[in-house]
């Protein structure tokens, strides 16, 4: 009897899934590919709905060339692979993974599990960042890319990181008014890691270009800014923020997106069961795994920004890397010298993010000096003010918080406040970041409708409790 | 009843992709233009329209992260079921609970 | 480090065994707690959150009246109410057969003090609209109520630490043994604590230390498993239960209904308990039938955790049989929440007195005994 194939189920068809299924296929294996989208290409290529007519180059700027080259793959492999879009990975338990999708809950058996999960924003939140027309960065972009919409009229872009000055050009670019970029870091900040960021030749050059930019545009650049707070009754109207000389400023807007570069999404990761580490660059706790992606060998590999950020460019290497590990894990043979190639332009960009972001270091600070009234956990509505007296509670770590302050436990699972929750109970408890811990993963990652989920209830009196 | 505060409301604005075939959804008895691939939170947004209200302040929300993480935008349909707006896109008749009820 | 000395010294930092470090204090006892997980983080505060004698089996009621007592207090006592709420408890019967069955039951409880009202089809939906169509009667019982299970044991936990009491978490016990006329205990860390005498409430691990003094007591682990749901308009005020135990749910005032009735997966060994999905989605079926509108809402998050069971499902509270000085109070078998601020009081006089007022006939060894289990070494 021969044996049946490993069965390999990638989670994500941004550019590490798409190039990890892409690599399997090539090798004669057929994974099954699920993805939360409705279309391939993850957040940073998502493709707008049927009927859309703007081409690539309008949507994707620089990268549309990489974006439909992404988009290409996928479709080339469709057939050799088990795709299911809109389709969400909500716990990973043993060897299964629990779907949600068009046709219910589901269950998917696998002997190895590519996770690539992709990132969000990084969020620091301020004073009325929950009115309605406050947006994440990469919300404001999906709201242009994918639906054609600005967030508002005018809109301000608030925050740091390469997104704040990409996105405002593209809006600009579209025919939406900008009303100001405020970005809390200096341009000086980034001056003593010039030589690495030398490494990332081509995209420092494209970062310098979206940076110098709004000058010709005549938008409105204010750098080294301390946000104050988003102002509007029931909508927002204005945001005000401090300069570096510690003026107050207001600026009207309906539309405000903000983002602090952005995190990976782990929580699959752990439920897979890989060890988690504080990564002190990227200020968040990450999947552990090698350099090819391999985090629980044979098992789980990770690829792309949900293993630590890198960017799109990284994630198509990432995603290639994890499949090639896989086959070789597996006993198929690969092409040493195309893994040697892709390891050394990995390398390449791996060094110019570590320059980025010592360049660019999260502001977390900011989080620290919130006053006590903002919102930090939007879901249920928790103050810093509650996170830092929740401290004389005695808080040793961050589950510990939100088990007595509810900071984190809702709807999102503390995937927004979570990073800032753990700087502010730090902060109160005068110790580094990284002691606190982080918010442990938990099923089901995304909400998960009880009528759907009870549809797929299998009737097993065996394991019944009784209380 | 009116779903909007006094005050500013929250406004999405099209600036492309204005060609696309016109559907209409309902928040409550309120008929909403929007256009066929519009997601519900681009359809209700671009009406002023919040998406819900917050269960513990005062606050409306009308979403956040536009990408199906952050769990803001959840509304209910007119059975009683819910849905994440941001992620779903809008069918021609759609009804949506007004905040107010119906 | 040199070693820490008290009256009593108490293995298990849950609710049981905080909320017997502060009654020793109150008494003037000098008491140490170890505890290896955080104080009030395992069953402790992990479980459903029912505080109820509603369907509670009759050797419990003598600590339940008490545990009442303790709850009501809890301001005073601890500083917080702990989002206790007296909110009443039904217990819903989905057959003729379980309505003879909890009628019987509330009949019994009848000459405890516990008032239970019988409510038929009729009544029960006149009350409670929400209820599905297979609900055909309850008990109701108005002086039950629920709590937040994660603030009751640390509240304890500060409370005694507060008044006196020495707290070690994230420690365990490592090493347990009589020692003269006390005992000597040495943790994980390295740290020796000297007791006269020694409380054993360390929940699903208790039956391993009891087993070194010559009392095993057979643990199975336990893990209940809880679902909680995204807030939702505020409609059921009593905590439910069926007949069964297949179903238990309550809503609190935010609006989060929490339920459960199926178990996940625990190892002693490593020490927590684990989601069983797919478990949960069972319980999420069994729910909707008993509590339709729930079926709209989305589940924002399971959880899980360990708890000990006994083989009668009873705990076990009672003076040690072998050794003077010893007290057990573990093995609460899913039933602990509510029972722990009486049973910790119980075990401190225990430990101090040797007696309690409380009645806990039911509750000690013996009732394990066999022929070939001798009562004693």
């Amino acid at each position: 009897m021969s044996e049946r194939a490993p069965a390999v189920l990638i989670v994500g068809a941004g550019p590490a899934g798409t190039r990890a299924a892409e690599t399997l296929v090539a090798h004669g294996v057929r994974p099954v590919v699920v993805d939360e989208g409705l279309r391939s290409g993850g957040q940073i290529y998502r493709q707008p709905p049927e009927g859309f007519s703007r081409p690539a180059s309008a949507l994707y700027g620089f990268e549309a060339r990489k974006a439909e080259a992404v988009h290409a793959a996928l479709a080339a492999v469709r057939e050799s692979i088990d795709y299911r879009p809109g389709t969400l990975v909500w716990n990973v338990e043993g060897g299964v993974a629990q779907t949600l999708g068009p046709e219910g809950v589901g269950r998917i058996a696998f002997d190895s599990l590519i996770l690539a999960t992709g990132a969000m924003d990084r969020v620091i939140p301020f004073p009325g960042w929950t009115l309605p027309g406050a947006f994440t960065m990469g919300g404001a972009q999906v709201a242009l890319k994918a639906q054609g919409c600005a967030i508002g009229e005018p809109v301000v872009f608030m925050g740091t990181g390469p997104l704040l000055y990409l996105v405002a050009y593209q809006y600009a670019h579209a025919g939406a008014r900008v009303a100001a970029i405020l970005d809390t870091s200096s341009a000086a900040d980034a001056l003593p890691v010039l030589p690495g960021l030398l490494w990332g030749g081509r995209t420092f050059a494209k970062g310098l270009w979206y940076m110098t930019w709004p000058r010709t545009a005549g938008i409105p650049v204010r750098r080294g800014i301390v946000p104050v707070a988003a102002e509007g009754e029931g909508a927002l109207e204005a945001v005000r923020y401090r300069d570096r000389r510690g003026r107050e400023h207001r600026v009207a807007c309906t539309g405000l997106g903000i983002g602090y570069g952005v995190k990976s999404e782990v929580q699959l990761a752990e439920l897979a069961g890989c060890e988690m580490a504080f990564d002190p660059l990227a200020q968040q706790w990450l999947p552990e795994a090698d350099g090819d992606g391999r985090a629980r060998d044979g098992a789980v590999y990770l690829a792309g920004d949900g293993a630590g950020v890198a960017g799109a460019d990284a994630a198509e290497l990432r995603g290639r890397l994890a499949a090639l590990a896989w086959l070789a894990d597996h006993g198929i043979a690969v092409d040493r010298g195309e893994r040697a190639r892709l390891r050394a332009k990995l390398r390449r960009i791996m060094r110019f993010r570590d320059a980025l972001e010592r360049a660019l270091p999260v502001p977390f600070h900011l989080a620290r000096a919130l006053p006590d009234e903002t919102v930090i956990c939007r879901c249920e509505v928790i103050t810093a003010g509650e996170i830092r007296q929740g401290r004389a509670l005695d808080p040793a770590e961050l589950n510990r918080a939100k088990a007595y302050t509810r900071v984190g436990m809702g709807r999102c699972q503390g995937r927004v406040c979570g990073p800032a929750a753990a700087q502010i109970l730090a902060d109160a408890r005068g110790c580094d970041v990284a002691e606190v811990g982080r918010l442990r993963g938990q099923a089901p990652v995304k909400p998960l409708g009880i009528r759907a989920g009870a549809l797929a209830a299998v009737e097993d009196n065996s394991r019944a409790a009784s209380i | 009843m009116s779903t909007q505060s006094p005050g500013a409301t929250c406004r999405l604005v099209r600036v492309a992709e204005t060609e696309r075939p016109g559907v209409t959804v309902f928040h409550g008895a309120r008929p909403l233009p929007a256009l066929a691939g519009d997601t519900l939170l681009t359809a209700l947004l671009c009406n002023g329209v919040a998406l819900r209200r917050s269960e513990f302040d005062e606050g409306l929300r009308a979403g956040f992260c536009n990408m199906g993480a952050c769990q803001d935008c959840w509304v209910t349909l007119e059975d009683g079921s819910r849905i994440r707006a941001c992620t779903t896109e809008v069918q021609d008749g759609m009804r949506i609970r007004a905040l107010d009820g119906p | 480090m040199s070693a820490v000395e008290a009256d009593v010294v108490i293995v298990g930092g849950g609710l049981v065994g905080c909320a017997a470090a502060l009654r020793l204090r109150e008494r003037g006892a000098s008491v140490a707690v170890v505890e290896k997980n955080q104080l009030g983080a395992a069953a402790s505060g992990v479980n459903f959150g029912g505080v109820r004698r509603n369907g509670r089996k009759l050797a419990e009621l003598g600590i339940a009246a008490r545990a009442l007592g303790i709850w009501k207090r809890l301001p005073e006592l601890v500083g917080s109410d702990c989002e206790y709420a007296i909110t009443g408890n039904i217990k819903v019967a989905r057959s003729e057969e379980h309505m003879v069955q909890i009628a019987a039951h509330a009949e019994a409880q009848a000459g405890y003090g516990v008032e239970v009202e019988m409510l038929s089809r009729n009544a029960l939906l006149d009350r409670y609209p929400w209820l599905g169509p297979s609900a055909i009667g309850a008990a109701f019982c108005p002086s039950d109520g629920q709590a937040n299970p994660r603030l009751v044991g640390p509240a304890f936990a500060r409370a005694a630490r507060a008044a006196g009491a020495e707290l070690f978490e994230l420690d365990g016990a490592a090493h347990v043994e009589r020692d003269g006329n006390g005992f000597v205990v040495e943790t994980e860390s390295g740290r020796t604590l000297r007791g006269g005498a020694l409380i054993n409430s360390a929940g699903a691990w208790g039956g391993r230390l009891s087993a070194r003094f010559g009392e095993p007591v057979e643990i199975w682990p336990m893990e209940p498993q809880m679902v909680v749901t995204e807030p939702a308009p505020y409609f059921m005020e009593p905590v439910l239960a069926v007949v069964g135990g297949d179903v238990y749910a309550r809503q609190i005032p935010r609006g989060n209904v929490i339920f459960g009735g199926r178990s996940g997966t625990a190892d002693l060994d490593v020490g927590f308990g684990k989601v069983h999905a797919e478990e949960s989605l069972t319980t999420l079926a069994r729910t909707i039938d008993i509590i339709p509108c729930v079926a709209d809402l989305a589940v924002i998050r399971f959880w899980s955790g360990v708890e000990g069971c006994t083989p009668d499902h009873l705990p076990v509270l009672c003076p040690s049989r072998t050794t003077p000085g010893l007290v057990h109070a573990f093995g609460f078998s899913g039933h602990g929440f509510c029972l722990g601020p009486a049973s910790g009081a119980v075990a401190a006089e225990l430990a101090l007195d040797g007696r309690t007022e409380t009645p806990i006939e039911g509750l000690d060894l013996s009732r394990f005994d066999t022929a070939e289990q001798p009562a004693s070494t």
